[in-house]
């Protein structure tokens, strides 16, 4: 457990220093929010009726931009090999990994969304709606982006393969998150329904991600 | 404490790198593995550290923990360092000492390779010699009955190297046992040599 924990919190301190882009998810993700009313035009029902969306769409773009280095950066410097060879199972390394990019990607995605969400012309109760959707689903992105990142790690342009692996297999969070807020904002749906399946979806991811990355690095390091 | 391996053979990209290679190691007797460039010296340690899985053969480690395979009994000191750049030397060691199983990083160890004094810098300021004495200083944190050293005296100066003598030395006073693949003699008396052919 104290080898997890030390891989945990090395890795969100490698995220917080110099060049670890804990910070440059939630910056992408301002740029994008802030570009669409641009690109859109200044009509204020329909950002906020798509409002949802796009945030939702940003934040599944940030969470890709630093998936890419989530193994790769210790598989170039032979961290990796290590954490292959030692007693802590492969699984839970990757899962304290994967958990620690959450913490420094995901959540400060979450946290912003209410605050991007006022670009968007949703009011706060709204952004918070998103918020929390955000926060069930953004796991599952981190969990499913785990798979890709373990099987693009040998890879030394891995990130736009891992792109072109792991988007289309987002499509369902995508589909619930948004339906989730959808419903939170203008209904006829119940909120319940759409949220649960998410939630289940995450839970799914956790255990899918963490199983087919740790038996992708063990097919991919030969 | 005996390593043994009997008819080991591995393949990498479709080539065949050394086939019904067999040795034994015992407990403090140092095993050297020469060859030219190509002749799978790196191939055979990451086979033996659980890396590439063999295309024949296997590998018997008798004596030691039954409940641990082989690379969890093992140190694999490769070409990389595994070490952070933006993390101290301290924070780099600490979190080995800490993943390999020991609760508290071995103070002791900095000091031993003489990186005492640097112990707050960012492993990212430090020299390819400095950061294979960092390595050494993880051989020295955890312990582990089987070290495989691949080329361990590459970028060391000669105060280093007397390190690493003296380190191997207490280890196979230990009984501990060690494979190395190098090029050139490491000083250490009464090693065995395997010598691996060429391609």
């Amino acid at each position: 457990m104290s080898a997890l924990l030390a891989l945990f919190w090395r890795d969100v301190r490698l995220a917080v220093r110099t060049g670890g882009g804990a910070g440059i998810g939630v910056l992408f993700f301002l740029i994008v929010v802030v570009l669409m009313p641009f690109a859109i035009g200044p009509d204020l029902a329909l950002l906020a009726r798509i409002g949802p969306a796009i945030l939702w769409l940003g934040a599944l773009l940030a969470s890709l931009l630093t998936l890419d280095r989530l193994l790769a950066a210790d598989h170039e410097d032979g961290s990796l090999d290590l954490i292959l060879m030692a007693e802590t199972p492969l699984e839970l390394a990757v899962a304290a990994k994967a958990a620690a990019h959450w913490l420094t990607t995901g959540l400060p995605l979450v946290v912003a969304t209410p605050l991007l969400g006022l670009f968007l012309n949703l009011d706060g109760r709204t952004g918070l709606a998103v918020a929390l959707t955000l926060l069930a689903g953004t796991p599952a992105l981190t969990f499913i982006g785990l798979i890709g990142a373990a099987l693009s790690v040998t890879l030394r342009r891995g990130g736009l393969l891992l792109a072109v692996l792991v988007l289309p297999l987002t499509v369902p969070v995508l589909i619930f998150g948004v339906s989730a807020s959808n419903a939170a904002i203008v209904g006829p749906l119940p909120f319940g329904t759409p949220f649960t399946i998410l939630c289940a979806l995450t839970l799914f991811s956790l255990v899918i991600g963490i199983f087919a990355a740790a038996a992708a690095l063990r097919q991919g390091m030969e | 404490m005996r390593l043994e391996a009997n008819g080991l053979a591995c393949i990498r990209g479709g080539r065949e790198v050394f086939s019904g290679l067999g040795f034994a190691v015992a407990g403090g007797e140092a095993l050297l593995v020469t060859g030219r460039n190509g002749s799978g010296k790196s191939s055979l340690l990451r086979l033996i550290a659980g890396l590439v899985r063999p295309a024949g053969g296997g590998l018997n480690l008798d004596g030691g923990n039954p409940e641990l395979t082989i690379p969890e009994q093992a140190h694999y000191l490769g070409h990389q360092d595994a070490f952070k750049p933006s993390l101290t030397v301290v924070e780099n060691l600490g979190f080995w000492s800490r993943y390999l199983g020991r609760a508290q990083p071995a103070p002791e160890a900095l000091a031993a390779v003489g990186l005492a004094g640097l112990a707050d810098l960012p492993a990212a300021y430090l020299s390819a010699g400095q950061r294979r004495r960092l390595s050494l200083a993880r051989l020295m944190a955890v312990h582990r009955p089987v070290w495989l050293l691949d080329e361990p005296t590459s970028a060391l100066d000669d105060d280093a190297q007397q390190i690493l003598v003296r380190l191997m030395r207490q280890h196979l006073a230990n009984d501990g046992l060690i494979v190395a693949a190098t090029h050139g003699p490491v000083g250490l008396d009464g090693t065995r040599e395997l010598r691996l052919g060429a391609p």
